[in-house]
């Protein structure tokens, strides 16, 4: 334990306690653990996905790509829809 | 018809066969009838915890492949008169001599005779993990406060809400307290939080399990074992009596009272 850390301690102040460390550790590891989902249920996501967007637009339903990407500290859910049309109604 | 309780966690080493034993005696003190099974293939230990290694003659897989009848493996604990059980794992098989079908029959059969079945389940998530849950109608997740435990924990729950086992109880075991105090452990709060379970029990750090464990003698029979008190808790929460968490609270030590001395108590 550094001198500072003493001090901290003493004082009351832990924010940097080893506990803490390890509440955030845990944290970030279980967002990357939960987030490997079932390609059941990832498929499941694109075929409700495919359902919604296409009362608006065309889609290369067959190009469709749906992930998780995995970032140092959040887990993004990553689309890449390519549009064949609009729909003439919702073009404004 | 009584219930048949899994015990799991993922993570080898938290206490999954100390709890087991322990939980199963305690139950079997307050006068429950009560049957172990260990589905840790190829690494039985839940007889020498439970000091009955010397009696065993057949084993799970024995029963499950039909070389005896289920009352022949059964090994009567002396200590409790026709009241706690345990059915050995085999020790010289893998976890694949069996299968989640033929744990399913045998749990329902000793669920027949016995007010509660008790599994202790092996490590990881494989053959051996869905073998022992199969069979199960509750389920019971060990961890301990390290970050690796409550990770495999984490994983574990999530498999068993998968298998519709839901509502798993938490069993925090080896807390120390006097770290928690001092902010270099996670305390209870951070770990249901985390995990987002109910607790069943918290089991402090005691050095009587491994005196108790040496001996072959479960620490729910040691009055004066914090560790066995708390099994003790857990097994009277198990019939669904009310048991307040018990008081682990320690001595401020030097820091504690440096802070108060200078006035910075929380």
């Amino acid at each position: 334990m550094s001198l500072i850390d003493f001090l901290q301690r003493v004082l009351g102040k832990e924010t940097n306690t080893s506990k803490n460390v390890a509440k955030e550790r845990l944290r970030l590891v279980l967002v990357h653990d939960r987030s490997s989902i079932s390609p059941h249920i990832l498929n499941a996501l694109k075929e409700d996905m495919i359902k919604v967007i296409s009362t608006y637009m065309e889609i290369d339903e067959e190009a469709l790509e749906v992930s998780l990407s995995n970032e140092d500290e959040s887990v993004a859910l990553v689309a890449n829809i390519p549009v064949v049309k609009m729909k003439r109604d919702y073009q404004g | 018809m009584g219930e048949v309780i899994v015990v799991t966690s993922g993570k080898g080493g938290v206490g999954k066969t100390t709890t087991t034993a322990n939980i199963g005696t305690g139950l079997a003190s307050l006068g429950k009838k009560v049957v172990l099974v260990d589905t840790d293939i190829g690494l039985r230990n839940l007889d020498v915890v439970m000091g009955l290694e010397n009696r065993i003659v057949y084993d799970l897989v024995d029963v499950a492949d039909g070389n005896c009848r289920l009352k022949q493996a059964l090994i009567k604990d002396k200590r409790f008169d026709d009241r706690l059980f345990l059915l050995p794992a085999a020790q010289t098989k893998d976890k694949n001599a069996i299968s989640e079908q033929q744990m399913i029959d045998l749990c329902n059969t000793l669920n027949e005779e016995f007010d509660y079945t008790i599994i202790d389940c092996p490590a990881g998530i494989e053959q051996g993990f869905k073998n022992a849950i199969a069979g199960a109608q509750k389920s019971l997740v060990v961890t301990t406060p390290e970050v690796s435990a409550v990770r495999d924990a984490d994983r574990i729950i999530g498999l068993l809400e998968a298998a519709d086992l839901p509502d798993p109880r938490l069993i925090i075991n080896r807390l120390r307290p006097a770290m928690v105090k001092q902010g270099d452990m996670m305390d209870i709060d951070d770990m249901i939080d985390i995990l987002a379970v109910s607790l069943l029990g918290v089991v402090p750090e005691d050095e009587k399990i491994v005196v108790s464990t040496n001996r072959g003698e479960p620490a729910v029979l040691d009055e004066m074992s914090l560790a066995g008190e708390a099994y003790r808790n857990i097994s009277r929460r198990l019939t669904g009596e009310e048991v307040p968490l018990m008081n682990l609270d320690v001595n401020d030590g030097l820091m504690g009272r440096l802070r108060k001395l200078f006035g910075f108590s929380k």
